[in-house]
């Protein structure tokens, strides 16, 4: 019986794991996608928080989460068009302006907040698929096959986004005008297109992420996502800018996160220490980073703007 | 097939290009000659779309062209081969070439058809280019020929070669003037850019020369030398090799032992390198960049520690010195990174001037610059040293590259040296200024400096030396006496062949 009873709690540890990973997987796959492309965008955090606004408040209107996720994406676009044309159009430092979007949305949003919702009331969450047979197997099937849509999207998109930047004439615009933007344009490829392109891709994604936070959390309150945008930019370090690599990175993080919260439901942790072990992944990740990420290097142009003929 | 008329292009300023008439036909090799800023790479990218002239007109195969970015150009039959390659290191030579293209499965890639059209191209004209390897894996020769393979692929029937041999060994110059010839041959139209004069006689058929924009000569090689050549490019006569005042070599200045250094990837740069330079005596050091000449170069400096090893100036062990203390015992140093390492850019000249002596008198007492003295000796140095300015307090980084070459040159030079160490003096200077550079080094045989001369110009080693020591791998190959010189065997030891008979002199 305690065999079973253990079990239990690993299968659930994994399952939430999977579920908390989520968010920054998908803001760290839109991060590195820009980022390979030679835009760094630091606003994920506030993209995410305006996202997770759009769709709360949406879902609170409708009670469609699905329409939700449409809106955080809708969000993120939006976003994107605009740190495009600061960063592509009028050449801003992309550091400092990242700053600024970041900034921007976690105001923003929590004005919107006040404005039109005031008193937080839950949503409706995401409610699991059921899939026949597999949902049903033992073990796997908690672990792997009763999750929300948003789960399986986050994780399909991960094979999708390897293909398209290994197999096709967008990916391999994307990877040479993050290497040499030069090049690509003295053969005719736009490198401000090609940018605008994965800087709205990439900010689309942290919208959708941010959506998936509130919908799954079914909640919004100020600062909701608590530097998550930051960890996932972490993520694209330490993931080497591989989509895979991007996975695995989030994976790492989303485990530990829900081992830290097991443990706090059982008490392992001391109450009083809990605020520690909730520092516990950030610390892990940092320690990752600086054994992972310094054999990589990152693209060439990153944070370049790109002036033809200079 | 082209033909360029009344070009005229004008920036803030400057007319870079002043009805300017250019043509290229099928099967020729036409050379565009000129110093820098004579406006050989305006016109080129105004062919190339890169630019777009404010007069004259373009007719490609007799019809007039408006070119207005490089997939125009491209799709006009004009390829380029870049100075500074256009490639993506991190990608396979076959992605590079896709870059860019329709492909035939949009939108997914098609590598494997540009594959087999890279191996038949490769084939057809003995250019040797693997469609799999990456870019980063290639040699400097390679890449450029994966340049070619680019050009040829979009079907380019004018190719324009921008310094195409400034980065090669003589040999695998060589090499490229055949495939260039071969590429004539197939009815191609070449332009070449060039201001190497020996490599434009050799390979041209047609020479066009540039000068402030303007056209100064059309002619063949068989209708002229490189003396006319240089006087069409300068508009005056040009010494090619400064006088020499041979000077019976002194006391060994300085004396290098058995020294390792470590480049900046951790393994040895320099390894087990030994040689002496006497005064009154200039020893080039020539060889292909890359092979440890910046590593010797800043561990004689102090710039970078050396491993192991022995460095002598001036009788002084200097081996673990400060670069400050090495000055201080008779080193002057003109870097390679002349804007990174030599001057400071936004400072004015005078202050560049006395940046070494800042702190001593009489350019500072008592913690105060001394601004009268500091004017009055800036003065003196720019008309000396013949540097062209508005005045002295002109920001630095406004002048010509020669200009800034020449005013660290006179900042080093009035310091006296025993020994000069002396970076790619004249890389990116024009041959006005570069000929000035050539004489001041070479009159500081009769000052009794022992000067060393780092330079990647094979004839600017030739033109200078005493002596000239070739680097590879951190090694010197062989140490030749000017009058026994010859490109070849100089070149011979740069690939790293160990020369028969030449002596390893320390």
């Amino acid at each position: 019986m305690v065999d079973s009873f253990a079990v239990l709690i690993i299968v659930s540890t994994i399952a939430s794991g999977i579920r908390l990973a989520t968010p920054f997987l998908l803001a760290s796959l839109g991060e590195a996608l820009g980022q390979r492309s030679g835009v760094l965008n630091l606003g994920v955090d506030g993209v995410m928080l305006i996202g997770a606004f759009g769709a709360y408040y949406t879902v609170l209107q409708t009670n469609n989460p699905y329409l939700g996720l449409l809106v955080g994406i809708g969000v993120g676009v939006i976003m994107g068009v605009f740190y495009g044309f600061i960063t592509l159009y009028l050449q801003a430092e992309q550091g400092v302006s990242g700053i600024g979007i970041y900034l921007f949305g976690l105001g923003m949003s929590d004005l919107l907040f006040q404005k039109f919702v005031g008193t937080p009331r839950p949503i409706l969450p995401f409610m699991p698929l059921h899939f026949p047979v597999l949902s049903d197997l033992p073990v796997v099937g908690e672990m792997l096959f009763q999750h929300s849509i948003i789960v399986y999207i986050a994780f399909g998109l991960v094979p999708v986004m390897g293909f398209i930047l290994k197999h096709t004439t967008y990916g391999l615009n994307i990877r040479a005008i993050g290497e040499n933007p030069e090049a690509a344009d003295s053969l005719g490829v736009s490198v401000t297109a090609t940018r605008y392109s994965a800087i709205i891709i990439g900010n689309s994604l942290a919208g959708l992420a941010g959506a998936a936070l509130a919908i799954e959390l079914g909640i919004f309150q100020q600062n909701l996502t608590n530097a998550m945008g930051f960890i996932a930019i972490a993520l694209v370090y330490f993931g080497a800018w591989s989509p895979k690599g991007v996975m695995i990175g989030s994976l790492v993080f989303g485990l530990v996160q829900a081992i830290v919260l097991q443990c706090k439901t059982f008490g392992v942790i001391p109450r009083s220490a809990s605020d520690l072990a909730a520092m516990a992944p950030a610390i892990i990740t940092i320690l990752a980073l600086v054994v992972v990420a310094k054999r990589f290097k990152q693209p060439s142009a990153l944070t370049k703007p790109y002036v033809r003929g200079s | 097939m082209l033909q360029m008329r009344g070009i005229t292009k004008r920036f803030p300023g400057v007319l870079a290009s002043d009805n300017v008439n250019f043509d290229v036909r099928a099967g020729e090799v036409h050379t565009l000659l000129g110093e820098n800023g004579a406006g050989k790479s305006t016109l080129m990218k105004i062919l190339y779309g890169l630019y777009q002239q404010d007069e004259g007109e373009i007719l490609l195969h007799g019809e007039p062209v408006r070119l207005n970015s490089p997939a125009d150009a491209i799709s006009h039959g004009v390829g380029m081969i870049h100075q500074h390659f256009m490639l993506v290191p991190t990608l396979t030579v076959a992605e590079n070439v896709a870059l860019g293209l329709q492909s035939g499965r949009a939108p997914f890639s098609d590598l494997k058809n540009v594959s087999k059209r890279i191996t038949e191209l490769s084939r057809s004209f003995g250019l040797h280019v693997f469609p799999d390897e990456y870019v980063w894996q290639l040699s400097v020769g390679e890449r450029q020929r994966v340049e070619i393979i680019k050009a040829l692929y979009r079907d380019a029937s004018i190719l324009i070669l921008d310094e195409p041999t400034a980065v090669l060994t003589p040999s695998e110059v060589d090499d490229i003037f055949v495939i260039f010839k071969r590429l004539a041959a197939d009815g191609r139209g070449l332009v070449f850019i060039s201001h190497k004069l020996k490599e434009v006689l050799e390979l041209s058929d047609r020479i066009t020369v540039l000068r402030h924009g303007r056209v100064t000569g059309d002619t063949t090689p068989a209708q002229s030398d490189r003396h006319d050549l240089a006087r069409l490019m300068v508009g005056r006569e040009v010494k090619l090799a400064p006088d020499a005042h041979a000077v019976q070599p002194g006391e060994p200045l300085l004396v290098i032992e058995n020294l390792f250094v470590d480049g900046d990837r951790g393994k040895h740069a320099v390894q087990g390198l030994s040689l002496e330079v006497r005064s009154g005596e200039i020893l080039g050091i020539a060889g292909i960049s890359g092979n440890g000449q910046r590593e010797l170069a800043e561990a004689i400096a102090g710039l970078r520690p050396s491993q192991s090893g022995k460095i002598t100036l001036a009788g002084h062990d200097t081996t673990r010195c400060k670069p400050r203390q090495i000055r201080e015992k008779g080193l002057s140093y003109v870097p390679e990174e002349r804007m990174k390492d030599g001057a400071v850019g936004e400072f004015d000249i005078k202050e560049n001037i006395i940046l070494l002596n800042h702190d001593k008198e009489p350019f500072c007492s008592k913690g105060f610059l001394q601004f009268g003295t500091i004017a009055e000796h800036s003065r003196k140095l720019v008309k000396a040293y013949a540097v062209k300015t508005p005045s002295i307090d002109t920001t630095t980084k406004n002048l010509s590259g020669g200009n800034i070459q020449k005013v660290i040159m006179a900042r080093e030079l009035s310091a006296g040296p025993k020994v000069l160490l002396a970076s790619q003096p004249t890389r990116g200077v024009d041959i006005g200024a570069a000929e000035y550079i050539h004489e001041r080094i070479a009159r500081q045989r009769e000052k009794g400096t022992a000067s060393i001369v780092i330079s990647e110009d094979l004839d600017e080693v030739m033109a200078l030396s005493d002596r000239i020591a070739v680097m590879f791998d951190g090694r010197i190959m062989g140490i030749i006496p000017r009058k026994e010189a010859t490109r070849e065997s100089i070149g011979l030891l740069m690939t790293g062949e160990q020369q028969h008979g030449a002596k390893q002199r320390a």
